[in-house]
């Protein structure tokens, strides 16, 4: 390879041979005939298709259903990185959830002047409704997805917390199973921490936070906006991998004080309401009122203690783009730890002289929607043209609060199977955290997502980004 | 089990088995337009009308020609009933109800569509006509292979069934009532050459040539063709084999729950009536008017089951 190398790869080492973690997977692959590994990824993408792992793009009419593209290669991540990893995050899940449950009762963090009050007060993503409301077992944040990038050996970024309605495990799961499938003998050479155990994990989970009254075994039940939603065979699957029903708005409503779904014998009481719907779209009565999509009257039933909703409404307020810059001090305000996961520089641009700055800089520079997502409204600075740049800046300086900016980070790559070997591009990874009353748990490995064009940073679904299977091994 | 899944099941079943009704329908009238120097514009005419969507295709077309009708009725988007439509109706409603099939049956009502999608998207030419009612009817037996062979017998099996049974019932009995004048008794003991033509498409488009012959051996006449569709309890599409196929699925039902529904009542009445019933008995009280009899109450069946058991609120 005569390609000069600025990013950090975690597998191919800049001279010759691999990073410590891929020894045995080197060695497998050394020895494989790149015609059959090219028949086992078509194989997979036929897999797929069959068993219907698929999203919707919204807005597209052709190809209504797509497959998220999978690469055979794994991402391996040894024990060792792992333990600190999840370290990192079980401190800043921690931390989110006191965050959540102070910001929506006492505010200490405000009067002691570590965040600034108008970044909630004016913040779309806080919710009023939610002031004084303690969900059962003081649990915000059922389901995080914390989204971390790598530049180097030992440098791990989180780029996002996801602490609303995080989606991808079930790519996670299903990566792993197709692996499973297509190369077993991988599994007897490396010694790679399961994930299969995540659904009856989240089951158990989300049946640890029932509300104080529930008596008997919590009925939980997993929300969905419906079959049009791009994530929802990732809501089937969970239904059906938990055993749970999966409903929608329409299946529920107010029954004597309770959350109840209508059954072929009639209603039945829900304890437990994993939902994947946003906030907005929960209760038409207590936000907005066109949704189809809620349920009228649950956020009644919520305040008065007679269902959980996971994760809590108003969590947003955590893992918005502009609160985020304050995540080390929000750290070790409620922890007294330091932060063990390094936050990415921010400029908020709501601040004139960090919008001067951005502004300046705008070719060096990735700026995002404070509440965007998907990467959807983002600017890639070294990567977009000067026109789209001068576009951009003038909607930025137009209503500069709803940006942030951070330096473009050189994220490390994994290689991917391509038809003359193996080619590094760039990947970002999204562990899964559960959190219950009494515990954090978080599945070894999670959702590696990468870049399959060259040299391209955006790892998203819908931008054509592609995942792999995450091993973390066990020595 | 939410209402909704039950009436996601029901529909996904009554889809399933539309697309090979329509799929045999289509194959009884090619087969009719090549082997017979009959008039085929009326016999295809037939086969529209049978399927239900006759307005509907004379919004769009004005004659009735082989290759338009066969277009319309297994292709086209805009026909609800086409086998195209009613496949992704199908596929969609066991997205909805995903999580109490099988693997197996999700697999094989995911790959009947992919299959499906494939093979319709371009216009049918003659020469592959038979291979795709082929796969049609193949991919249908896949699913209903797999729904037998892997799930549970319990209230989502019932539902499955009742769809099934209740949708194949309607498609015998638009049948009859479409040709209800040919199977009318006639003077004559043979039937004329015209009525023997009718008489084959009938039993082609329930797929009961050969077993009518089997039974009957040359003994076909329009009162044993009546009896046998109507009333025989060993052929699977006979209203009366559908009808006590839906009285044991939701007698399974009232059992499992513990309830007795009204749709028990309705379902017994209409098992009575034509139980009550002999061919002979049927051609005096009118065959049109007993077929139309039929054709509203198992309607009206379907109706009560989607209320019993909460399928829409």
């Amino acid at each position: 390879m005569t390609e000069k190398r600025q990013h950090f790869d975690e597998m191919l080492l800049n001279g010759d041979g691999v990073r410590q973690p891929y020894g045995a997977y080197q060695e497998w692959f050394s020895n494989e005939d790149p015609t059959r590994l090219t028949k086992k990824s078509k194989e997979a993408e036929a897999f797929f298709r069959r068993t219907g792992i698929t999203f919707n793009v919204y807005g597209q009419e052709e190809a209504q259903e797509r497959l998220i593209p999978f690469d055979l290669i794994p991402r391996i991540i040894s024990n060792r990185e792992w333990a600190r990893l999840s370290k990192g995050i079980e401190q800043r899940v921690r931390a989110i959830n006191a965050f959540l449950h102070d910001i929506y009762h006492r505010q200490e963090i405000l009067r002691a002047g570590v965040v600034p009050p108008h970044l909630i007060a004016q913040n779309e993503a806080f919710l009023p409704q939610m002031i004084g409301i303690s969900p059962p077992g003081g649990v915000y944040t059922h389901i995080v997805g914390t989204d971390i990038v790598r530049t180097g050996e030992d440098e791990f970024f989180v780029l996002e917390d996801n602490a609303r309605t995080p989606s991808g495990v079930s790519y996670m799961l299903e990566n792993r199973e197709t692996m499973l499938q297509m190369f077993p003998e991988l599994f007897s050479q490396n010694k790679v921490q399961p994930v299969s155990d995540y659904p009856k994990n989240l089951r158990r989970s989300l049946a640890a936070s029932a509300p104080v009254g529930c008596n008997g075994k919590p009925t939980v039940a997993v929300l969905t906006p419906g079959i049009h939603n791009s994530a929802y065979f990732e809501h089937s699957f969970l239904a059906d991998q938990m055993g749970v029903e999966l409903v929608e708005g329409h299946d529920l409503r107010v029954v004597d004080g309770r959350i109840a779904m209508r059954t072929t014998q009639g209603y039945q009481n829900i304890d437990v309401l994993y939902r994947r719907v946003d906030d907005d779209f929960l209760d038409p009565l207590n936000f907005n009122p066109d949704s189809m999509l809620g349920v009228p009257g649950i956020m009644d039933v919520y305040r008065a203690g007679g269902i959980t909703i996971a994760n809590a409404p108003g969590t947003g307020i955590s893992d918005d783009k502009a609160i985020y810059s304050y995540m080390p001090e929000i750290v070790e305000f409620y922890t007294g730890e330091k932060a063990i996961l390094k936050n990415v520089q921010t400029w908020r641009c709501s601040e004139p002289d960090a919008l001067q700055y951005v502004l300046d800089h705008l070719s060096e520079l990735v700026v995002k929607e404070v509440h965007g997502s998907g990467g959807y409204g983002m600017l890639v600075g070294p990567a977009a043209s000067k026109k789209e740049i001068a576009s951009f800046a003038v909607k930025l300086k137009k209503n500069p609060s709803n940006y942030i900016a951070q330096p473009t980070l050189s994220l490390s790559t994994v290689p991917i199977f391509v038809k003359k070997g193996l080619s590094p591009r760039h990947v970002d990874l999204r562990p899964f955290v559960l959190v219950s009353p009494k515990e954090v748990k978080i599945t070894p490995g999670g959702l590696t997502r990468v870049a399959l064009k060259a040299g391209s940073l955006v790892v998203n679904s819908s931008q054509g980004g592609g995942t792999k299977d995450t091993w973390v091994l066990e020595d | 089990m939410l209402g909704k899944t039950a009436g996601g099941l029901y529909w996904m079943f009554r889809f399933l088995e539309r697309a090979e009704n329509t799929a045999r329908l289509v194959e009884a009238g090619f087969r009719i337009a090549l082997t017979r120097s009959s008039d085929s514009a009326s016999e295809w005419k037939s086969v529209v009308t049978t399927a239900g969507v006759r307005n509907g295709y004379m919004e769009k077309y004005d004659s009735f020609a082989g290759p338009t009708v066969i277009d319309y009725l297994l292709r086209d988007t805009a026909n609800p009933s086409s086998v195209m439509s009613v496949i992704e109706n199908a596929r969609m409603n066991a997205r909805l109800v995903r999580t109490v099939l099988t693997t197996e049956v999700w697999e094989a009502v995911n790959e009947n569509w992919m299959t499906l999608k494939e093979a319709l998207r371009r216009p049918i030419k003659e020469t592959e006509l038979p291979g795709i009612l082929g796969t049609i009817r193949q991919q249908s037996a896949l699913v209903r292979g797999a729904m037998h062979g892997t799930m549970m017998r319990n209230d989502i099996f019932d539902f499955a069934q009742i769809g099934t049974a209740l949708e194949r019932a309607d498609n015998t009995a638009r049948i009859i009532d479409v040709k209800y004048y040919t199977l009318l008794p006639s003077a004559s003991f043979v039937g004329s050459p015209l009525d023997n033509v009718q008489w084959e498409t009938i039993l082609r488009s329930v797929s009961a040539h050969r077993s009518f012959r089997w039974l009957n051996q040359d003994d076909m006449t329009s009162s044993n063709i009546a009896d046998f569709l109507i009333l025989d309890s060993r052929f699977p599409r006979s209203l009366s084999f559908c009808c006590r196929n839906m009285e044991e699925n939701l007698g399974f039902l009232a059992k499992d729950y513990g309830v007795r529904m009204p749709c028990n009542d309705l379902v017994e009445r209409q098992r009575d009536k034509l139980r009550a019933h002999t061919i002979g008995s049927i051609f005096d009280e009118g065959l049109h008017q007993f077929i139309g009899a039929f054709i509203r109450d198992n309607n009206a069946i379907g109706m009560q089951i989607e209320q019993d058991y909460r399928f829409n609120g």
